[in-house]
């Protein structure tokens, strides 16, 4: 058995994600490459050779895959994943958009977002909004596998493997990037913040919700949002949590104006501590908070962050 | 140009599924099925593409038993033209589908496929990418915006770190997220209309594709259910409890 773990990174330093992916590949129990395909991508490639548990760097250094397009990278992957029995990837938009176009060319059935490896070939994974856990086991030759990072904890960098060069790589004029447009913010990301403050559409405004980012700033907290909330404007579309969003499990997930609906829930319900405030003391939200306050969000939240301010006792 | 938008019969997105005593799946019998959400945004925009007169021809697409005629219809009562069922006994996975697709996308020549991003039973997420792999075709995954020039496709793509613009060539796959649009409801007079549209039976077999599972379920279970929680009825005892009871902040 042999492992390549697909590296998430923006060519000059490696994702998070990268570090949950490699875990789920340790659990594996087999040798395990870690592949950086970019463009002027060796700061990346410094960083993943820290990652502990890999026994090598492979580099493929092409301007086509300066921009992680699928289409140039998928026959990269086609063609050395000859070489392994297990090909990993983070469960992001990244990993998503990627390890499926390989996985056809590859004539295998990918298996996605596992949340726990029973065997080699027998992975748990989570259907129909994390309302069921599926058992099921490959019995393609070659596995390829999109890993939800918040159910495997990071990897460790205190390691030094060595980096190899891989060539392969051209741009198969399919597709070109044009620009991006990243939200930006001093708060810690998501998908790695141990405390997350949530708003939903009882926010009622963008405006409004600057009173959730204060109180998020004074836990050292990121800011996420229910569907709702995006769609109605309030907040940027990378704060979702949900079933279509992204999946967190922080240590503290405080749900403010949200009702937890499945879709919400599907997103944030394997966090250790759940708090929900909400004025509807029926909302769905409360049964799966550890502490629920029912309370109108405009009295509450100005309190909650008061009573920070309080010392411990 | 014709569209080909594949759609998939799902429980209804309000349901809350069960899980079968025997662990097999979950309950389908006597559930609410629908057509999967993205799959009605994938539908409304190719409409909106035919419309705006850049699409002449809407194919929706079904893969499954004879039971998701019902959904083909419902895509022909919002605007589709015609429909095709590709008739198999057992749910194929998403590789199955995507050579099905490929078959057809072989037949009926289109410039475009727009297909939802994930469908919500499966949460799999793979068969729009996995068409583009086989087909060789350009993929704009994760849809938010999409603009046809010519020959030319602009995307604009959700992605964790925010949004992301691409240029693809055509012909290309498009897998649509949430906010690309509000699908329309069918109204009556569309409805009836619709069930006078073409809607075509083919099976895998006539297509030459082998559907056999590569993935063999095991079983499928609930999740653990949470502990209940505690009421709390201020902020300073919410305070006291995550710093002395829970130890978190
Ligand atoms: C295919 C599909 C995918 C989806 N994916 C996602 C997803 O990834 N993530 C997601 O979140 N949703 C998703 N949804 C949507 C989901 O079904 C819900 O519609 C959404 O989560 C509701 O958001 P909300 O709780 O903010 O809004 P609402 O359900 O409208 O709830 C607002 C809540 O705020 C409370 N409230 C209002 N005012 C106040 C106040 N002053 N003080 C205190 N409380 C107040 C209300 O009591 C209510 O409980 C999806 C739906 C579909 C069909
Ligand atoms: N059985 C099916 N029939 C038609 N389209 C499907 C089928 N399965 C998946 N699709 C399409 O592929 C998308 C993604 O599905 P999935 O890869 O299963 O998450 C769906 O939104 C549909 O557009």
């Amino acid at each position: 058995m042999s492992i390549l773990v697909i590296g998430e990174h923006d060519n000059t330093s490696l994702r998070a994600a990268t570090l949950n992916t490699v875990t789920a590949a340790t659990a594996l129990g087999a040798e395990i490459d870690l592949l950086i395909a970019g463009s002027n991508c060796q700061g990346a490639a410094d960083e993943a050779a820290t990652v502990d548990g890999i026994t090598r760097v492979l580099i493929s250094d092409d301007p086509s895959l300066a921009d992680g397009l699928a289409e140039n990278l998928a026959p990269l992957l086609q063609q050395i994943a000859g070489d392994y029995t297990h090909v990993l990837a983070p469960a992001t938009t990244f990993g998503k958009n990627l390890l499926p176009r390989a996985a056809a060319l590859l004539d295998v059935q990918q298996i996605s977002d596992i949340s726990l490896i029973e065997a080699p070939d027998t992975f748990v994974r989570p259907i129909y909004a994390g309302n069921a856990l599926e058992t099921v086991r490959s019995t393609d030759s070659l596995k390829l596998i999109t890993v939800r990072t918040s159910a495997f904890d990071p990897a460790g960098q205190s390691g030094a493997a060595p980096i190899e060069a891989v060539s392969g790589g051209h741009d198969a004029g399919l597709s070109k990037f044009v620009g991006e447009e990243l939200t930006r913010s001093e708060r810690p990301e998501l998908t790695t913040a141990d405390i997350i403050v949530s708003g939903g559409r009882g926010m009622q405004s963008s405006e409004n919700f600057q009173m959730l980012e204060k109180l998020a700033d004074k836990l050292g907290a990121a800011v996420g949002a229910s569907r709702a909330a995006v769609d109605a404007g309030y907040v940027p579309n990378d704060y979702q949590v949900g079933q279509t969003g992204k999946v967190v499990a922080p240590t503290v997930y405080i749900a403010v104006g949200i009702s937890g609906a499945i879709q919400h829930l599907a997103g944030m319900k394997d966090s250790k501590v759940i708090v929900a405030i909400n004025k509807d003391e029926e909302a769905p939200i409360f049964q799966v908070a550890d502490y629920g306050w029912v309370a109108d969000l405009f009295e509450a939240i100005p309190q909650f962050e008061a009573a920070l301010d309080s010392p411990a006792s | 140009m014709k569209v080909l938008v594949p759609i998939k019969r799902v429980i209804d997105a309000n349901i809350k599924v069960r899980v079968k005593a025997d662990q097999s799946g979950v309950e389908l019998n006597n559930v609410k099925m629908a057509m999967n959400p993205f799959c009605e945004i994938a539908v409304e925009e190719a409409i909106r593409l035919r419309e705006a007169g850049t699409v002449d021809e809407v194919i929706a697409v079904a893969v499954g038993t004879g039971q998701s005629q019902e959904t083909l219809r419902t895509a022909l009562a919002m605007g589709a033209d015609r429909a095709i069922l590709v008739e198999t006994d057992l749910a194929p996975e998403p590789l199955a589908v995507a050579k099905l697709l490929k078959a057809l996308v072989d037949k009926e020549a289109p410039g475009l496929v727009i297909l939802g991003k994930q469908a919500i039973d499966g949460d799999n997420n793979q068969t729009g990418q996995m068409l583009a792999g086989l087909l060789g075709w350009s993929i704009g995954s994760f849809v938010s915006r999409l603009q046809i020039e010519g020959e030319t496709v602009r995307v604009t793509r959700e992605v964790d770190g925010g949004l992301e613009n691409i240029e693809l060539a055509s012909p290309a796959i498009i897998t649509v997220d949430l906010r690309l649009n509000e699908p329309r409801y069918a109204s009556l007079p569309n409805i009836m209309k619709a069930k006078k549209k073409p809607l075509d039976t083919v099976t895998a077999t006539e297509l030459g594709v082998d559907v056999a599972p590569r993935l063999e379920v095991l079983k499928v279970v609930e999740p653990p259910a949470r502990a209940a929680g505690v009421r709390v009825s201020s902020a300073a005892e919410l305070v006291e409890k995550l710093r002395n009871e829970a130890k978190v902040i």
